[in-house]
C-alpha cells in the first residue's frame, strides 16, 4: 500500500460515503426511492450525463474544458433523427447511429484542431462551438423537432432483460475509458500533458496529438449521448441538451478530477454521475419545486467538492 | 532572534526532519548544509509557514511563532526566497517585486510610479539595472532570481531564508547578492542560507549547521570548520570531491553540427562529438549554451544549419523526434520542463520510453515496474517506493529521476544541461561516475555546466561560447579556468 493509493481510496471513499448517506436519507424519506422501477429510472436518466462525463473527463485531465457538449448533443440528435426517418434510404439503425457519432466527432475535431493548431484557449473555442452547434442544430431541423424515427433506432432507449440499454452504453464506455487511462500509453500521456505540458513535450510526447485525441473522443461521446437522447425522446430536438456540459463537468469535478488537469479518474467520475443523478431523482420524488431543485443541486455540488478537498488535505 | 525546538516533519511514511533544534541570531549569516534529502529545504519551509511541523515549536523574538501560512510568516517578519522560482510571468518586474505589498493611494488604487521607484531602488541595492517595467516573462533564470531576492529585501524581514539563491546566478550577480547580504547583516537581519557551493559558504557564513537524514549533526562557527571536515559531516564519512578520470573516447564521430544558428540566440555553431566523448559547453550565462543544447535535442529547433547523426541528416523539430533518433536531454529547468509533479516516480521514469514498454499501445506493467525499479536502483533514488509522487522528492532525487528517464531509451547522444545544479556533493559524485559510465558504454555526452572545475574535469574537449558564437575549442586536459574565462568574457 502506498501514499497515492491511500489518498485516492480515501478520496473515492469520501464520495461513496456522501452517496450512501444521500441514498439512505432518500430511502427513509420516501417510499418510492428504493424500488426497482425507480432505480432503473435513475440508471436510465444518469446514462446520458454519464457518457458525457466520461468523455469530458479526458479533456479535463489534459487541463482543457469542453463547453460545447450540450449543443453537440442536440446537433448529433437532430442529424441522427434525420437519417432515422422511416422514408430515409440506408440501414435504419447503422446509418443514423453512424451519422450521429460522426457529427459529434467532427465537432470535437474542430474543437481540438483550433485548440492545438490555432492555439486558442479551450474555453473560447468550445464556447464558440456551443453557439455554432446549436445554430447548426436549428438550421438542420428547420427549428422544429425531427419526429418520425424508425423503431429500430428508438429501441436503443429500451431494455435488454430489464436493463436499460443506455445504461449498458454508459457502463461500456466507462469501463473502456477506465482501462484505457490506466493501462494504455495514450492514457498515460493524457495525465502527463495535464500534469506538466512542457515536461510532457520535452519527454518526447506529441502534446498536440494527445489534445486532439481527447477533444475528438469527447465529441464522439457527445454524439453517442445525442443518439441515445434522440432515441429516448423519439425526436431530434434542436433545443435539447441545454447546460448538459455543466452537469457533466460537475460530475467529473465531484469525482475528484482537478480542473487544472493531471489528477483524476474515471471511477471518480462514475460516482459523481450517480451522485448527481440520485440527487435529481430524490428532489423529484420529494416533489421539491424545480425552482428550489436548482438551488439545492448547486449547493450540494459545491458542498460535495468542498468536503472532498478538505478530506484530501487531511 | 529565532529558535527552533524539536522540529519534526514527515511526508507520508517518510520522515524528513527528526527533532531538529537550532537558533538563528540577529545580524548573522547561518548556512544550512547537507546532502539532498537531508531536510534543509523542508526545514526552511517549516520556518516560512509552507509546511506545518508534526512536532516541536518555534519562538520568534521571544514570542511563540507558528505561522499558518507563508503570508502569516511574512507578516511576522520571516521572508523566504525559494529554490524553485515562483514569478508571475505576465506581470512586470516591479509588480512582481512589490506583489502583495503594493504602495497604494486612497481607495486601494495602486500608485504605479511609486511601485516603479521602489522597485528600482531595491534592484539598485542589488546592483542590478533591470527595468522595473520589463515583463517578467522575458527574464533569464538568473535575472528572475535577482528579482526574487529584491522582493524579499523589500519586505524588511527580520529573518530572511534563502534556499540556494546563487544556484543560477552568474558570478557578477552572485557578488551583488553577497554585498546585499552584508548590508542585511549590518541591519540586524538573521540570514539563513543553503548552498552547495563550498567556497561560498566559507566566504559568507558566520555559523554553519549540518543536517543529515533529517537530523541535526553539528552547529559550529564557520572559522572552526574547513571544507574537508564539513563534507565529512555532511556525508557521514570522510570523502573528498573526486572527479573520475576521463574515459577513452573513440575516433568515431556520432554527431556532427555544422553552422547551427537561431536568430538572436546563437550563430554558426559547429562541432562534432565522438563515441565515448564528453564535449563541454562553457560560457557565461546568456552565452547561448542552453539554447545550443536545446536545438540539438529538438526542444527549440535551430533556424538554420546542418546536423548529422551517424552520417544521416538529423533535423529534430520536436524532442520526440530527437529521442526517436537517439538523442536525449536532461534540461536545467527541472520543474518547468522535467518532472510531472503529481505522477508517481514509476510513471515519471518511464514517460519517454513507454513505446518500448508497450504491446500495441497497452502498457506492460511488469516490464514498466521493472524498468522503474532498476532506475531507482541504478541512480540511487531515495524514495519511499515506486508509487511516491515525484513532487515529494528533494531536488536532487528529482534530478536522478529525470536522468533515469533520459537514459531508459539508451540514447547514443546524451545532452546534460547543468546536471548537478542544486545538488549536494554526494549526489554530484554519483552523477560524475554516471557520466563516466555513459562514455564507457560508448555514448556521447554534450555537457553544459556553469561550474568550471566540473566542466574542465569531466570533458575531453571544451567549446567556449561567447555571445552566441564559438569563441574557442579547447583541449580540456590542458586548459585552465583562467583560459576558459578569458575566452568567455565579452570583448
Amino acid at each position: 500500500m502506498n501514499l497515492r493509493l491511500d489518498r485516492s481510496l480515501l478520496h473515492r471513499f469520501g464520495i461513496l460515503l456522501v452517496l450512501l448517506a444521500v441514498g439512505l436519507g432518500l430511502s427513509l424519506a420516501t417510499e418510492s426511492f428504493l424500488t426497482v422501477s425507480n432505480l432503473t429510472n435513475v440508471a436510465r436518466q444518469v446514462s446520458i450525463n454519464g457518457i458525457l462525463a466520461v468523455g469530458v473527463t479526458f479533456v479535463l485531465l489534459t487541463g482543457g474544458v469542453d463547453l460545447s457538449l450540450g449543443s453537440v448533443v442536440a446537433l448529433s440528435g437532430v442529424v441522427c433523427a434525420t437519417f432515422a426517418h422511416p422514408s430515409a434510404d440506408g440501414h435504419p439503425l447503422f446509418l443514423p447511429v453512424a451519422a450521429g457519432l460522426l457529427t459529434g466527432a467532427a465537432c470535437g475535431l474542430v474543437n481540438g484542431g483550433l485548440v492545438t493548431k490555432g492555439n486558442v484557449a479551450p474555453f473560447i473555442v468550445t464556447l464558440g462551438m456551443m453557439t455554432v452547434a446549436r445554430g447548426l442544430a436549428l438550421i438542420v431541423s428547420g427549428g422544429r423537432p425531427v419526429a418520425d424515427m424508425s423503431e429500430r433506432l428508438t429501441a436503443l432507449a429500451g431494455d435488454v432483460g430489464g436493463v436499460p440499454i443506455p445504461l449498458l452504453f454508459f457502463a461500456a464506455v466507462a469501463l473502456a475509458a477506465w482501462a484505457f487511462l490506466r493501462r494504455f500509453r495514450l492514457g498515460r500521456h493524457v495525465y502527463a500533458v495535464g500534469g506538466n505540458e512542457q515536461a510532457a513535450r520535452a519527454a518526447g510526447i506529441s502534446v498536440g496529438q494527445v489534445k486532439l485525441f481527447v477533444y475528438v473522443l469527447c465529441g464522439l461521446m457527445a454524439g453517442l449521448a445525442g443518439v441515445v437522447l434522440a432515441a429516448r425522446i423519439t425526436t431530434g430536438q434542436p433545443n435539447a441538451g441545454v447546460a448538459y456540459e455543466l452537469d457533466a463537468i460537475a460530475a467529473v469535478v465531484i469525482g475528484g478530477t482537478s480542473l487544472s488537469g493531471g489528477i483524476g479518474s474515471v471511477a471518480g467520475t462514475v460516482l459523481g454521475v450517480i451522485l448527481i443523478g440520485v440527487i435529481n431523482n430524490g428532489l423529484d420524488l420529494m416533489s421539491v419545486s424545480s425552482y428550489y431543485q436548482q438551488v439545492v443541486k448547486g449547493v450540494i455540488i459545491v458542498g460535495a467538492v468542498w468536503l472532498d478537498r478538505r478530506q484530501a488535505r487531511g | 532572534m529565532l529558535s527552533l525546538t524539536g522540529i519534526s516533519k514527515s511526508f507520508g511514511r517518510l520522515p524528513v526532519l527528526h527533532e531538529v533544534s537550532l537558533a538563528f541570531n540577529t545580524g548573522e549569516v547561518h548556512a544550512l548544509m547537507g546532502e539532498n534529502g537531508a531536510g534543509k529545504s523542508t526545514l526552511m519551509k517549516v520556518i516560512a509557514g509552507l509546511h506545518a511541523p508534526d512536532g516541536g515549536s518555534m519562538r520568534l523574538k521571544d514570542a511563540p511563532f507558528a505561522p499558518a501560512s507563508p503570508h502569516a510568516a511574512l507578516l511576522a517578519g520571516v521572508a523566504m526566497i525559494h529554490q524553485e522560482l515562483m514569478p508571475i510571468p505576465d506581470m512586470t518586474v516591479g509588480e512582481n517585486i512589490l506583489l502583495g505589498a503594493e504602495p497604494c493611494g486612497p481607495m486601494g488604487l495602486v500608485d504605479r510610479s511609486a511601485v516603479r521607484a521602489r522597485a528600482r531602488a531595491l534592484l539598485a541595492e542589488l546592483d542590478c539595472d533591470l527595468s522595473p517595467d520589463a515583463p517578467m516573462r522575458t527574464l533569464s533564470v538568473g535575472q528572475t532570481q535577482v528579482v526574487e531576492i529584491a522582493k524579499a529585501l523589500g519586505r524588511d524581514a527580520d529573518v530572511l531564508l534563502m534556499d540556494e539563491p546563487t544556484a543560477a546566478l552568474s558570478d557578477h550577480e552572485a557578488a551583488a547578492l553577497f554585498r546585499a547580504i552584508a548590508r542585511l547583516k549590518t541591519k540586524g537581519v538573521a540570514v539563513v542560507y543553503t548552498t552547495h557551493k563550498m567556497d561560498e559558504v566559507f566566504r559568507l557564513a558566520d555559523r554553519i549547521t549540518v543536517l543529515r537524514d533529517g537530523r541535526h549533526v553539528i552547529t559550529a562557527p564557520a572559522r572552526e570548520l574547513d571544507q574537508e571536515r564539513l563534507i565529512a559531516h555532511m556525508v557521514g564519512r570522510p570523502m573528498s570531491e573526486v572527479f573520475p578520470p576521463r574515459g577513452k573516447a573513440s575516433d568515431e564521430v556520432v554527431l556532427e553540427v555544422d553552422g547551427l544558428s537561431r536568430k538572436g540566440r546563437f550563430e554558426s555553431v559547429s562541432f562534432n562529438i565522438r563515441k565515448g566523448e564528453v564535449l563541454g559547453l562553457a560560457g557565461l550565462m546568456g552565452a547561448g549554451r542552453t539554447e545550443v543544447a536545446s536545438a540539438v535535442a529538438g526542444l527549440v529547433p535551430a533556424s538554420s544549419g546542418e546536423m548529422r547523426l551517424r552520417g544521416s541528416p538529423f533535423r529534430p523539430q520536436t524532442p520526440g523526434e530527437a529521442l526517436a533518433a537517439g538523442v536525449a536531454m536532461v534540461t536545467e529547468d527541472r520543474k518547468g520542463l522535467g518532472i510531472v509533479p503529481a505522477l508517481p516516480i514509476r510513471e515519471n521514469i518511464t514517460l519517454s520510453a513507454l513505446v518500448t514498454l508497450c504491446h500495441g499501445g497497452l502498457i506492460d506493467r511488469t516490464a514498466e515496474a521493472e524498468a522503474a525499479r532498476s532506475g531507482i536502483r541504478d541512480f540511487s533514488i531515495r524514495a519511499s517506493g515506486l508509487e511516491q509522487p515525484v513532487e515529494q522528492l528533494s531536488g536532487g532525487n528529482q534530478q536522478k529521476v529525470l536522468l533515469a528517464r533520459a537514459l531508459l531509451n539508451r540514447p547514443e547522444v546524451v545532452v546534460l544541461d547543468e546536471p548537478t545544479r542544486g545538488i549536494d556533493v554526494g549526489a554530484k559524485a554519483e552523477i560524475y561516475a554516471l557520466i563516466r559510465r555513459l562514455t564507457d558504454e560508448g555514448r556521447a555526452v554534450l555537457l553544459v555546466s556553469s561550474e568550471l572545475p566540473e566542466a574542465i574535469a569531466l570533458s575531453h574537449r571544451l567549446l567556449v561560447l561567447r555571445q552566441g558564437k564559438v569563441a574557442a575549442a579547447l583541449d580540456a586536459s590542458e586548459t585552465t579556468q583562467e583560459e576558459v574565462l578569458r575566452h568567455a568574457m565579452p570583448l
